[in-house]
């Protein structure tokens, strides 16, 4: 017996992480030198939950899949224009001047609050998906208190994999170390996840999709009232990008062994 | 939306395909989109319920605008610009430019005629001459670090009152203000492939009804895979193209329709371009504009424009006209940039960004039919780059504006887009206006170079200075008949497969031991702002190639690849996608190419159907960048 779902997919949007990013600080706190020029994207550890949820729903008939995604209106609106394409969702956006910089539990409350007023949502159907990881430099708890604040206590993290059951229980596979996962059993929703790649390739765009989504997209931009995240006292010593070392070299007719073998002796060196 | 069969061509898979309507397919998003967008989106603002703006394919909402951008980003556009901004002003009167990104009203600008300090460019005996006695005479006329500051730069050149600019910050500007009322959808990361013709009811010939999507979900030769989606027609009853200088639509329509009488694109350039964060101590200041000549070679032209917070844009132009095939642009530009006039102020600097694009440097010689039955041209594809004033953003934004205007008018007037009402309207327009009057004064100008370079600049004067009434005559050869028009004895005297065996003992490019034997010393990197041509396209910006897509770079005739002794593709290519493959014909990695479209007008050889042997097609990714 198949499940109708309620997933709600929670996603922020980066700096496309192939700009050159460069922290800097501001008058309120640090910040990307530039950052409102980049170009964003969705963050992509989120984005795999979105493919993963869309994939779900896909095979559960009867369910639903919201994007609850922050960040400036008209960047969410660029972001969304390629994201569209991908997977059929509704958008709730939260108008706010977040970066990654944010306090992860103001932000937490801001996206917490816009769930709980999605209309028609069922708790007992309830999925919240989420990137396990961030590319916003986020503290990586935002996922875990957005489940506390709705009181949901089952979480799962590092997710690769759900199996759901013809009971409504579902199977849960979190990376553990070693390469091995761990292997869950939870008896049904509402529960929250934590995604890592998941096994999903990112969509073909697909132009009908798009066209879709943005009858719900467009009017919901629209309506998003800005929000002011609340200053929760969060005070940053320092912020820097790991260091980035390049070393070109051209070669020629070297055997795939002897590159390994380098290769091996660089990553030892490190 | 409905679906489709495709008919199979002898062997080929039936696909199904999807269609649907709109009112506007728009193919590609630059400035003149941009123009053409933001004009018919204010005016729906102005009154959203004005029947006028009524879809004809969805009754009851407003009009089906949908716009298709091969990049992933709106953003992603490539070129740093000095603009008079005349018609961008136009659209915007209250513009101020702090409120775009990189944008900084001009300040000052100069003309700077470069020495060589190095003594390996391939100078005329005239230029050589000229050297001399400006060396000479150095102290007296004022020339400073290898390079002679003109007292006077012509008017035809001005920007003053204008804007230096990244047109990706300019596209992100404008796409946010225009994607904001939701009358116009911008889909990126969504090539198009080509225009659907069909016959045209009422006369002998076709007619525009749409375009097709690319299609996803396919090999490296495009064989359907698994996840296959056929790209999707849209029809409309208007298609508006604006794919750049060599959009794969703008060139089907090209050879469908053919060209006017006379004309054709046979005047190119490679631009291509730093952006470097100045050192912390530098005197230059936002807005400041050079121009150069001279070098590297004599007909390669140079930039530097400086933006706001220390960021500068500086560049190079290497013409299709250098008649010769070692052109290769990077090493060029980083030697450009060495030239003492410019590393005082750039020494220390950091590269952020690179970025190559080609431009259409035909001028009105290369204007295309600008409109037919269900399509019209807008922008640098439909030949308005103006080559004497060196000029092309603000022009292209205008006819998108002109387009614009003309499509609201026969809305208003319940008229149809067929040829008539659009040669009646838009190009009524574009030929009454300031974008038609300089581009026939500039029609000429640069055909001077043609018999070499002091020739090329006494034209470009003449013209310049009398509004185009007097110019030096030429014939224009076609592109890949330029590039060995003429050989320096250095090359002579360097046997070519001598060459060759050098350079893959190296391995290095051809060209690049040409350079080399020419006396071009080597560049030493410092890792911060002279790197390896394969570390800059890591650095700032960085290519994207989406899976799914087919080569969009595609060799017709492989036989014709292994005569090629030159393979200019291959030392024009700006990412270095090119490289010498096994049998003498190149190979194409679509993870390197940043979409400059330089390989097109520098292929050598031409098929029995003549065409060049390479065929650019449309596809997805390329440079991506916010800074360019």
């Amino acid at each position: 017996m198949l499940h109708a779902l309620h997933i709600v997919v929670c996603a922020g949007i980066v700096p496309d992480p192939l700009q050159t990013l460069e922290p800097v600080t501001g008058a309120n706190g640090p910040a990307l030198k530039n950052e409102t020029m980049l170009p964003a994207v969705l963050d992509p550890w989120a984005a795999s939950a979105l493919y993963e949820g869309a994939n779900l729903v896909a095979k559960n008939p009867g369910s639903k899949l919201w994007l609850v995604s922050m960040g400036p209106k008209a960047k969410l609106q660029q972001v969304m224009m390629t994201v569209a394409q991908k997977a059929t969702f509704e958008l709730v956006p939260i108008d706010s001047a977040s970066n990654g910089f944010a306090d992860a539990h103001a932000t937490a409350a801001a996206v917490a609050d816009a769930i709980e007023g999605i209309p028609g949502l069922e708790k007992t159907r309830l999925l919240i998906f989420g990137g396990w990881e961030s590319a916003s430099r986020g503290a990586g708890v935002t996922l875990q208190v957005v489940g506390e604040r709705l009181g949901i206590t089952d979480q799962f993290m590092g997710v690769d994999q759900i199996e759901m059951r013809e009971d409504g229980s579902f199977e849960v596979l979190e990376r553990v170390e070693g390469g091995k996962h761990q292997v869950s059993v939870c008896a049904g929703a509402p529960a929250v996840f934590g995604w890592a790649t998941g096994n999903l390739p990112e969509p073909r765009g697909n132009p009908q999709i798009g066209m879709a989504n943005m009858r719900t997209v467009m009017p919901a931009l629209q309506k998003a009232k800005p929000t002011t995240l609340a200053d929760g006292g969060l005070k940053f010593v320092s912020a820097t990008l790991p260091s980035q070392q390049r070393q070109t070299r051209v070669v020629k007719d070297l055997a795939p062994e002897v590159i390994a073998a380098e290769l091996v002796e660089w990553i030892g060196a490190e | 939306m409905s679906r489709l069969e495709d008919t199979a061509d002898c062997g080929a898979p039936i696909v199904e395909r999807q269609s649907m309507e709109a009112d506007i397919a728009c193919v590609g998003f630059g400035p003149a989109m941009g123009g053409f967008l933001t004009t018919l989106n204010r005016a729906w603002m102005e009154n959203p319920s004005d029947p006028v703006f009524e879809s004809q394919v969805a009754p009851g909402l407003p009009l089906q605008v949908l716009c298709y951008e091969r990049a992933d980003d709106i953003a992603a556009g490539v070129s740093g610009v000095v603009t008079a901004a005349r018609g961008i002003r136009a659209s915007f009167p209250d513009l101020n430019a702090a409120d775009i990104p990189m944008a900084a009203p001009v300040t000052s600008e100069r003309i700077l005629y470069l020495l060589d300090p190095i003594r390996a460019s391939r100078r005329p005996w005239m230029l050589r001459a000229g050297d001399r006695l400006l060396r000479a005479l150095g102290g007296h006329l004022g020339v400073k670090d290898e390079a002679y500051g003109l007292p006077w730069a012509p008017r035809f050149l001005h920007k003053s009152g204008g804007l230096v600019m990244s047109i990706g910050q300019f596209n992100q500007w404008v796409g946010s203000q225009i994607m904001a009322s939701g009358l116009v959808q911008i889909w990126p990361a969504m090539p198009v492939s080509e225009p659907l013709f069909a016959p045209n009811a009422e006369r002998t010939g076709d007619k525009v009804v749409g375009i097709r999507l690319t299609d996803q979900g396919v090999d490296k030769q495009g064989a359907p895979e698994s996840g296959f989606v056929a790209g999707m027609d849209v029809r409309a009853s208007l298609t508006v193209i604006g794919d750049g200088p060599f959009g794969s639509v703008g060139r089907a329509i090209d050879k469908r329709m053919g060209m006017p009488a006379g004309h054709d694109k046979r005047e190119w350039a490679l631009g291509m371009k730093f952006v470097i964060e100045l050192p912390a101590e530098t005197t230059l200041k936002a807005g400041t504009v050079w121009h150069t000549f001279g070098y590297p070679e004599p007909e390669i032209f140079g930039f530097l424009y400086v933006h706001p917070e220390r960021l500068a844009s500086v560049g190079i132009f290497v013409p299709s006209w250098l008649g010769d095939p070692s052109r290769t642009v990077y090493r060029y530009l980083q030697h450009y940039i060495r030239h003492p006039a410019l590393w005082r102020y750039l020494k220390g600097g950091t590269l952020r960004s690179w970025g190559a694009k080609s431009l259409d440097e035909s001028g009105q010689h290369g204007e295309p039919f600008l409109a037919g039955d269900g399509y019209a041209r807008i922008g640098e594809g439909s030949g308005s780059t103006n080559m004497l004033a060196g000029s092309g953003v603000d022009e292209a934004w205008t006819t998108g504006v002109q387009l614009a205007e003309s499509v609201i008018e026969l809305l208003r007037n319940r008229r149809s887009f067929t040829q008539e009402n659009l040669a009646g309207t838009y190009e009524r327009r574009r030929r009454a206006s300031w974008v038609e009057h300089n581009a026939r004064n500039a029609m000429n100008a640069r055909n001077g170079f043609h018999l070499g370079f002091v020739p090329g600049l006494i034209g470009m004067a003449l013209a310049g200075l009398t509004g185009g009434t007097l110019s030096i005559g030429a014939k224009i050869p076609a592109a890949h008949e330029q590039i060995r028009k003429r050989h320096t004895r250095s090359i002579k005297e360097l046997k070519r497969r001598e060459a060759a065996m050098v350079a893959v003992e190296d391995g290095k490019p051809l060209h690049d031991a040409m350079m080399s034997a020419r006396g071009w010393p080597e560049i030493q990197f410092d890792g911060k702002l002279l790197v390896s041509q394969q570390d800059a396209l890591l650095m700032g910006g960085k290519v994207q190639a989406m899976p799914g897509f087919a080569d969009h770079v595609v060799f017709r005739d492989a036989g014709l690849c292994i005569q090629c002794e030159d393979k200019t593709c291959i030392a024009m290519c700006s990412g270095q996608a090119l490289t010498l493959g096994t049998e003498g014909v190149p190979a194409f990695e679509r993870e390197k190419c940043v979409h400059c479209g330089a390989c097109l007008w520098n292929c050598g050889r031409i098929t029995g159907e003549g065409l060049t042997n390479i065929e650019f097609r449309s596809g997805a990714g390329g440079f991506h960048s916010a800074e360019n």
